[in-house]
């Protein structure tokens, strides 16, 4: 993935998820400790469960009853949560990262949380301090089993060893 | 708020309907009796073929730089001027915000210079009421949606009042075959594709699963279904898939979605038949209709159910302005007009719309 530029791999852990549960309790945690600005960039093939980690988050923050649509079609999806408004953007149509500024990612990156599927699409326009999660398709029984590499701009190092060791803590139970 | 022109007869309404909620920019003048006096239509699918997609700011800058025109053009056809119109009406929603703000700001331009009622419709909502342009069909009836970015059951009672059964509750079933169609490394858009390579196919050689079958209620699920196809594919031997190979894939998605379409359909319409036990269509309508092979499987499944099965002509089943102008006659007629602030939304579910019952 482009995303995961050099600059931004450091440092770079690669997160166990075997199963949905697994998925929804760390997208759980990251929205738990996520706040107004953050950029929260989603990559993987098709079919890897970014649209699935973006909907166990908004619902963590919105309310588990939150309608949470895949944004293909529409290419960004709003919600109001009680960390502020959250901008849902899927760029699997973009081209040209400068298509984005019609989607209003300026006003997203300032008001609200934004999480992004697709993000090497933004280019250059994606902000040096992204959350960027990598999700990949894992060996095992369960066709949801799931790794997700993990690289942070400075703002989220502190925010996401918190989160690794919640997720640690929670294996061990 | 412009007087709702009471005195002229219903099948004398002229209605101006503007779309460009999504990658198509549409224009239609249509009739109380049903008639459209005139259709144009600018598909941007050829310039957004090379992407595998749709591209938003190629949208919005084409429907700026196409929308006047296609409306005059509309109206030459028609024979009228806007002052022979009783109301103009252009989806409010939902769709991409500057593609909405386009055809909004032109319809509240021309409704505020000629002193004629706005209608905002919800682009659901034309949908749901084409079948009534094209067939007739009287209310109450049980509505499938199925396009590229929405998948719902609901049930339409009225002018205004809908209840959803159920919707996707991740992919849109026309995202599901697009994707499907990107993975197996065939074109854009991905339900002719798919449906094109299915017909050499065969259904029985992939296991795929069939989303939320046997469960209760009426929503989807394709996300599920979408990486299965991905798993099938890393199965196979490496290299480049067999023309066979992608036949039978397609051809096996296919009769996976059908029969998830079908076991949900089958719930709706017992839901449909305990609330309306008098009622008789089910009014399939969206691009994915144009599938005959699901078309054949819904079809079978109406008969069954002592149901007719609604599809009207593809032009009308996709987005389309003759379907705006239409639902804007249907609110004309239930006095439901919109003020010059109305303001595009983005997000609107069709279920909101009970509200104003």
């Amino acid at each position: 993935m482009s995303v995961a530029s050099a600059s931004r791999t450091e440092p770079l852990t690669v997160i166990a998820l075997p199963d949905l549960a697994a998925t929804d309790r760390f997208a759980g945690l990251v929205a738990g400790r996520a706040r107004h600005g953050d950029v929260i960039g989603l990559a993987g093939e098709l079919g890897t469960g970014k649209t699935t980690f973006a909907r166990a988050f908004i619902r963590a923050l919105a309310g588990a009853d939150e309608e949470v649509p895949s944004p293909t079609f529409t290419l960004l999806q709003t919600y109001d949560s009680r960390a502020g408004p959250i901008y849902h953007f899927d760029l699997y149509r973009l081209v040209a990262p400068d298509e984005a500024w019609e989607l209003g990612i300026e006003e997203a990156f300032a008001h609200g949380i934004s999480l992004i599927e697709w993000p090497e699409r933004l280019g250059p326009l994606l902000p040096e301090d992204t959350l960027c999660l990598t999700l990949r398709a894992a060996a095992g029984g369960d066709p949801n089993a799931r790794g997700v590499e993990v690289s942070c701009g400075p703002s989220w190092r502190d925010r996401m060893a918190a989160v690794c060791a919640d997720m640690g803590q929670a294996d061990d139970d | 708020m412009p007087n709702v022109t009471t005195s002229v007869e219903d099948a004398d309404l002229r209605v101006l309907g503007i779309e460009t909620s999504c990658d198509e920019t549409a224009a239609a003048v249509v009739a109380g009796d049903r008639r459209i006096l005139a259709e144009r239509l600018l598909s941007q699918l050829a310039e957004h073929q090379p992407y595998g997609g749709i591209v938003p700011e190629i949208a919005a800058r084409a429907h700026l730089d196409h929308l006047d025109r296609l409306i005059e053009e509309a109206m030459a056809e028609a024979g009228l001027g806007f002052a022979d119109l009783h109301g103009v009406a252009a989806t409010g929603g939902p769709g991409l915000i500057g593609g909405l703000m386009v055809g909004m700001t032109m319809a509240k331009a021309i409704a505020a210079v000629h002193g004629l009622p706005l209608l905002a419709v919800n682009h659901l909502e034309g949908h749901a009421l084409s079948a009534r342009l094209t067939d007739g069909t009287a209310f109450p009836y049980l509505l499938l949606l199925v396009s590229g970015g929405h998948c719902q059951l609901v049930i339409v009672e009225a002018v205004g009042r809908y209840r959803r059964l159920g919707t996707t509750i991740d992919d849109a079933i026309g995202e599901c075959f697009d994707k499907a169609a990107k993975m197996l490394g065939l074109g854009y858009p991905g339900g002719p594709a798919v449906e094109r390579a299915a017909a050499d196919g065969d259904a029985a050689r992939f296991a795929l699963p069939r989303p939320l079958k046997g469960r209760p209620g009426c929503d989807f699920s394709f996300s599920g279904l979408k990486t299965a196809v991905r798993h099938t594919i890393e199965a196979l031997p490496p290299g480049r898939l067999s023309h066979q190979d992608v036949a039978d894939l397609c051809a096996s998605f296919q009769a996976a979605v059908a029969d998830s379409l079908e076991d949900r359909c089958g719930n709706a319409i017992k839901i449909f038949r305990d609330r309306h036990p008098e009622a008789n269509s089910l009014v399939v309508a969206g691009g994915v209709a144009a599938n005959g092979y699901l078309r054949t499987r819904l079809s079978r499944l109406a008969k069954a159910s002592g149901l007719d099965l609604v599809a009207p002509p593809q032009a009308l089943c996709t987005d389309n302005a003759a379907m705006i102008a239409w639902a804007g006659i249907e609110r004309l007629r239930a006095g439901l007009t919109d003020e010059l602030d109305f303001a595009a939304k983005p997000r609107w579910p069709l279920g909101a719309a009970e509200l104003e019952s």
